[in-house]
């Protein structure tokens, strides 16, 4: 379970987190939505470390997070996955090798092991004989996929998405949200998703946070947000005719 | 003054992550081996050609000066050597490897950050300052200097060949102003130099590469800014070791 409480992150002058406070809870796909600059980046990268923030407390199964030096968050980092919006795969190396990283970095296992771990993982989300490919060969949504396999390498207790289908065509974002759905129930893995996709809304969210202007704004599921009067959140999740009239029949 | 004092400052820090305790030390010298078959057979080439043509270029200019007789012709060969030795090869070859070596770690390591690698190394618990540089460093130390050695010898060659073949020298008068007075204390200097030039090369531009910011526009201005800063300091260097060194 991760719990932030009480978050505030500003740039500059400028607040672009106020106060937030939420609970992600193991087992549940968290999506954290809102509009271009509401923050849910900025949210997404306090709570994993990549930007420091000002105050409040970031705990991961009740261990704090925040206020720790790299060294010290180590040991919470690997138990961390993380899926970036580009990907970062490392190019100079190939498929199975951006697989096998964390692998090699941080296990005892024998090279054996690590193939059969990277194997599994691969198979996992779906991709065969793509192994021995460079980075610069596969399409945007294998790497994606290639993405979720790194990150769940090392069998990871949290795992981080930020906007896993940005790019993709709307069939495989819908594979790519169906594997992150499908992963966090398998293996009770804490998911947070950062999206403005409408479709992995409605689709994967088991528990939804609305951003507006750096501030929680709305909290619940994907069948609650369908019939929620908060005006913010209304417009943000209906803002095309065709989602306006699906809802009013 | 503020700028320069804060990249400092931010340079030592990252000097310091560098050179922190590596998460897996097989992992990180697999990287430097890499690196140095990069940086070595990579540099070959050109400093092989450099080498060649500035110990010929040092060789014609100063015989082009010996208007008065009296300067005996050996001089050629003696002036074209310690010029290799305490500046063409440690500075002007180092200032070339900058072009070479320096642009292609900021904009490796650039590239990196702004495509999220660096993040994702971060976020695996790998320190990324020094998985990235670490092995850059050492391969830089121990390859660009060896490179740079054998440079020596051609560029002392490259005298031999232009200043008997354009007839400015026989033969014999090359080799002994060649061996005459040496100091090995001027090859001591230029070693001296060529580590610690190496050095300022690979830190330099990986700390430009490390902080880039934006997309592949701040790639290419990283690029270029890492090419400029490594050869200010190398140059700003290359004095200060001149003064403390080389004082009679």
């Amino acid at each position: 379970m991760i719990e932030i409480k009480n978050l505030s992150k500003s740039f500059d002058e400028k607040l672009v987190l106020k106060s937030i406070s939420a609970s992600f809870n193991p087992g549940v796909t968290n999506l954290i939505i809102g509009g271009s600059g509401s923050g849910k980046t900025t949210l997404l990268k306090c709570m994993v470390g990549l930007h420091e923030i000002d105050s409040g407390e970031i705990l991961f199964n009740n261990r704090n997070y925040n206020g720790l030096s790299f060294t010290e968050r180590k040991p919470i980092r690997q138990e961390i996955g993380m899926l970036f919006q580009g990907s970062a795969l490392f190019d100079s190396l190939t498929v199975e090798d951006n697989v096998m990283f964390p692998l090699n970095m941080f296990t005892k296992m024998t090279k054996e092991e690590k193939r059969d771990r990277v194997n599994f993982c691969l198979n996992r989300v779906k991709l065969q004989n793509v192994n021995k490919l460079m980075i610069s060969e596969i399409s945007g949504g294998m790497k994606k996929r290639v993405g979720i396999a790194r990150a769940i390498a090392m069998e990871p207790e949290y795992l981080f998405c930020d906007e896993p289908n940005s790019g993709l065509d709307p069939k495989t974002a819908t594979i790519i949200d169906d594997l992150i759905h499908e992963i966090t129930h398998e293996y009770s893995i804490t998911t947070v998703v950062n999206t403005h996709d409408m479709n992995s809304v409605m689709e994967i969210g088991d528990h939804i946070i609305f951003l507006f202007e750096g501030q929680k704004w709305w909290e619940g599921t994907k069948d609650e947000i369908r019939n929620t009067d908060n005006k913010e959140l209304n417009d943000f999740v209906f803002a095309t005719k065709f989602l306006q009239n699906l809802r009013n029949k | 003054m503020g700028r320069v004092l804060f990249h400092i400052g931010r340079y030592v820090l990252l000097m310091r992550s560098v050179f922190s305790k590596p998460e897996n030390m097989r992992i990180y010298w697999q990287e430097s081996l890499r690196e140095m078959i990069g940086m070595g057979y990579g540099s070959m080439g050109i400093v092989v050609f450099i080498s060649i043509f500035l110990g010929a270029g040092a060789a014609v200019q100063t015989a082009y000066q010996l208007v008065a007789g009296f300067v005996p012709l050996e001089v050629v060969g003696q002036i074209t050597r310690d010029s290799t030795l305490l500046i063409l090869t440690p500075t002007i070859t180092m200032l070339v490897l900058a072009g070479r070596v320096g642009s292609n770690i900021a904009s490796q390591i650039g590239t990196m950050r702004v495509t999220e690698q660096i993040d994702a190394l971060e976020m695996m618990g790998v320190n990324p300052s020094g998985y990235l540089i670490l092995p850059k460093l050492v391969a830089g130390i121990l390859m660009l200097p060896l490179v740079s050695i054998i440079g020596m010898f051609l560029s002392i060659w490259g005298g031999y060949i232009a200043a008997v073949a354009g007839h400015l020298t026989t033969s014999t008068q090359y080799i002994d102003g060649v061996m005459r007075d040496f100091d090995p204390w001027a090859l001591s200097v230029g070693i001296i130099k060529l580590y610690l030039f190496s050095f300022i090369l690979i830190s330099i531009s990986a700390y430009q590469g490390f902080y880039t910011q934006g997309g592949a526009f701040e790639v290419g201005k990283t690029s270029t800014k890492a090419v400029v800063f490594s050869c200010i300091t190398i140059l700003f260097a290359d004095y200060i070791v001149a003064q403390v060194l080389l004082q009679r």
